[in-house]
Order: structure tokens, then sequence, then C-alpha cells
């Protein structure tokens, strides 16, 4: 999954979709996640990063962060046809 | 450089929450680096704000309606530029358009210049003729029928599905969730602008402006896609974003081009939930959020009145994407006499 070229995010979390005009708050987890996803990290990579920074099961993890990915399409963030 | 000393007469001086033009329109065109602009404000009723905004209007004069003929209305505006003579006139609204439009050789003759879309366009874009228009220039348009009497009400079920838009002539817009519904913002509307009432088919989706500057010849001068981001109970934007959408640009450059529109556009557009942009009303004249898109680093406003000059004009390349404005109102205070003056000498 690839996040969208064009979304701004700011060190503060601060998200701006400049297709859409909406704009999101990301807490420092959901920032972090973003970041990776802009380095164009794989599920299973981002999964492995936070296993190893915070006390979380993959498993644990995963549900969570799926989650989180269901609100980004959801909100057309990230893009669709450039899904791996 | 020295600025060149143009006057410049604009209308849509009204600046409520459901605001004119005339305002952004106006400072604008005093931001202007080339322009040292005399601005003279033609009002209908005589408590538009900015008649009494000195910072923004020089002179102000009361002009009758244009439902009381484009003859009165002209005869006025010849008046007017005998005594304060007029370079380059601007109207802001969609109603007195028709007037002026078919005026303009008249308006030539006095030494006044306007930069208005051909009447062809203005009807071609019409919200009754929005089926036809969406054929003849290949653009999804959603189903519209105008009507012309109650009766027609009923038979809305043999070509649409409830919900539907409920549309004036000129403005106003409600959503109807039933033929009862339709009746009363049919007589709601219908007293305010005349007959047709416009029923139109309701996409779901997202709301999204262009405000743009055609040439005439086909080239888009300058275009500014917007959200709104705040809107009041009128459905006018109180505050918006610029966005980065090149279908949005995409598809102005394309009507623009095919039209050969010329001067202010306003594209009414609904992005649904398909990522399909689908126009829902083409404004004829500037709106009144230009004033982002100066933000935004696109002066439409003095681009239109170098037109309507015949000087060159560059189409803007670039503008800034994430620019916002908010809308604010502010408590005037002016003097009675004022008042007065305009009221019984038609002028200020």
């Amino acid at each position: 999954m690839k996040l969208r070229k064009n979304i701004a995010i700011s060190e503060s979390g601060f998200i701006f979709d400049p297709t859409s005009g909406d704009s999101f708050s990301l807490n420092e987890v959901g920032l972090e996640i973003l970041e990776l996803l802009r380095d164009d990290k794989s599920a299973e990579e981002i999964t492995t990063h936070f296993t190893n920074q915070y006390e979380i099961d993959p498993v644990s993890f995963e549900k969570y962060f799926f989650d989180f990915v269901g609100m980004l399409k959801y909100y057309q963030l990230i893009d669709e046809d450039e899904e791996d | 450089m020295k600025k060149i000393k143009v006057n410049i007469a604009a209308t849509g001086l009204n600046n409520t929450d459901n605001p004119g033009p005339g305002v952004p329109v106006i400072r604008a065109i005093r931001e202007s680096e080339l322009f040292d602009p005399r601005i003279i404000g033609l009002a209908y009723e005589s408590l538009e704000p900015a008649i009494y905004m000195h910072n923004i209007v020089d002179k102000a004069y009361q002009i009758p309606y244009p439902t009381e003929g484009a003859d009165a209305l002209m005869e006025r505006i010849r008046q007017i530029s005998l005594k304060d003579p007029i370079d380059v006139l601007i109207p802001n609204f969609d109603s007195e358009l028709y007037a002026f439009m078919k005026s303009e050789k008249v308006l030539k003759e006095i030494g006044i210049k306007t930069f208005l879309p051909s009447l062809q366009h203005l009807e071609e874009r019409h919200k009754a003729n929005l089926n036809d228009f969406g054929k003849k220039y290949d653009v999804l348009v959603p189903k519209s029928k105008p009507i012309l009497n109650q009766n027609d009400i009923e038979k809305i079920r043999d070509d649409f599905e409830y919900p539907v838009m409920v549309k004036g002539k000129f403005y106003d817009a409600y959503l109807a969730y039933n033929p009862e519904q339709v009746r009363m913002y049919f007589n709601k509307i219908s007293a305010k602008w005349g007959l047709p009432i416009i029923i139109q088919e309701f996409i779901r989706g997202t709301e999204v402006n262009v405000v743009a500057l055609g040439d005439g010849v086909g080239n888009t001068i300058g275009a500014v896609p917007m959200r709104k981001q705040y809107i009041t109970d009128k459905g006018k934007a109180w505050a918006g974003i610029t966005l980065d959408d090149k279908k949005m640009l995409n598809l102005t450059h394309k009507i623009i081009h095919s039209m050969k529109w010329r001067g202010g556009m306003e594209l009414e557009l609904i992005r649904s939930q398909k990522n399909e942009l689908h126009v829902i009303e083409i404004n004829p004249r500037i709106p009144a959020w230009v004033y982002l898109a100066v933000g935004a680093g696109q002066n439409l406003p003095e681009a239109l009145v170098k037109l309507a000059l015949g000087m060159e004009v560059k189409p803007f390349e670039t503008y800034e994407i994430g620019k916002m404005f908010i809308r604010y109102s502010y408590d005037l205070i002016t003097d009675l006499y004022e008042f007065e003056k305009l009221s019984t000498r038609g002028e200020l």
C-alpha cells in the first residue's frame, strides 16, 4: 500500500489532503505509521518496526494497524491503484 | 512603474450572509500593481454595505433593477458616465447579466468596456438547459428538468428518484424528499425569482468549485479550485481552501476551450464517491469567494480588467495550494446623512 504522493504531513501530526481539502490530526503512533508508509515500507516491515520498538505482540499490532489502514482507505489517503 | 489610471464601475456591493462579489472584486483591483483605479459602485438598494465603505468605493450611484427594463438601466448608466466617466464595467449578479450583455454595444458607444460571455453561452449553461449542455460539451451533468406549474410536481416521479434538488433560475437551491417539499420550495423560489423552477437529480458527493477566467478564444487565463469548509444555511461558503486537483482543472480547461468562454465563471461541481466530477451549475460571473484566488496568487479581477481594456494577458500557471479564506462580518458605522444622501439624490 502506498500513501498518496501529494499528501502533506507536518511534524505536529497535521495531515492535509490537497485533493479533497480534508485535514486530519494524528497522534504520535499514527504519524509514525504514516511516515513509514510514505517511505514505502510494507505491512510486515511496519509490524516488525513497531514490535521491536514497543511492547506489543504482532497479532495485537496488526489488529490496530489494519483498522487504521482501513480508515486511511476510507479517506482515500492511500492510492488504491498502487497497493501491493 | 507609473500605474495606469482607470475608472471601474462594479455592481454586487451587498456583503451580507449572501454576499455579492463586488467587494472582493474591488479589493482585488485595488491591489493591482498595474492599475490606479477609481471605483464607482453601482447599487440597487440603499443598504448595500460597500456604498458606505469609502476605502472600497470612491463614489456610489443607485441604479434601477434590471426588471425595470434594460433601457432604464442603460439610461441611468449613461447619466452616470456623463458625470463620472466609466472605462470598464463589471456586473456581478446573474440576474443583471442579460441586460448588460444585451446592451454591450450601447455601452461601447458611450465608452464603457465590459468582458462578458455571449448571450448564446449565457443560455447554453443555464440550469434549465443543463442536459443539452452536458451532451454538447461531453461533460457529466445531473439530469435536470424545468417545470412551470404545480401540476408538473406529481410527474417528477416519472423521471427522478427522490430526493431531488429544487432550484431557482438564478439563485436558491433546496433538497426535497417528497412532492410536498417540492411544492413548498416551488412556491418559495418562484415568488422570489420567478419561473421556471428546475428539478435536478441529486448527486451524492462532495461539492467543489472552481473560479476561472476565459479569454474568449479558448484560453483559460486562470483557474483556482476550492472546497467549501464551512457552509451557511444559504449554502454560501463561509470558509474554503484551495485544492490540488488536476481533474477539476482539466475539466475547467475543457469547458472554457470548447465554449470559447469569455469572462469570469464559477463552476459548481459534485465529486461523486466514484471520483467523477458532475457539473451542477456554471455561474457566468466571478463568484464572491474570488478573493481566495487572489490570495493564492491569481488576481483574476485584475486580469479581467486587462482583457476588457484589450491588453495582453498571460495565463496564470500556478497558485498556492492549501490557501484558506474565512469570511467574517463587521459592523460598519455610518451617519444618517450619508444614507439620506444616497436615498434622496441616488448618489454618495
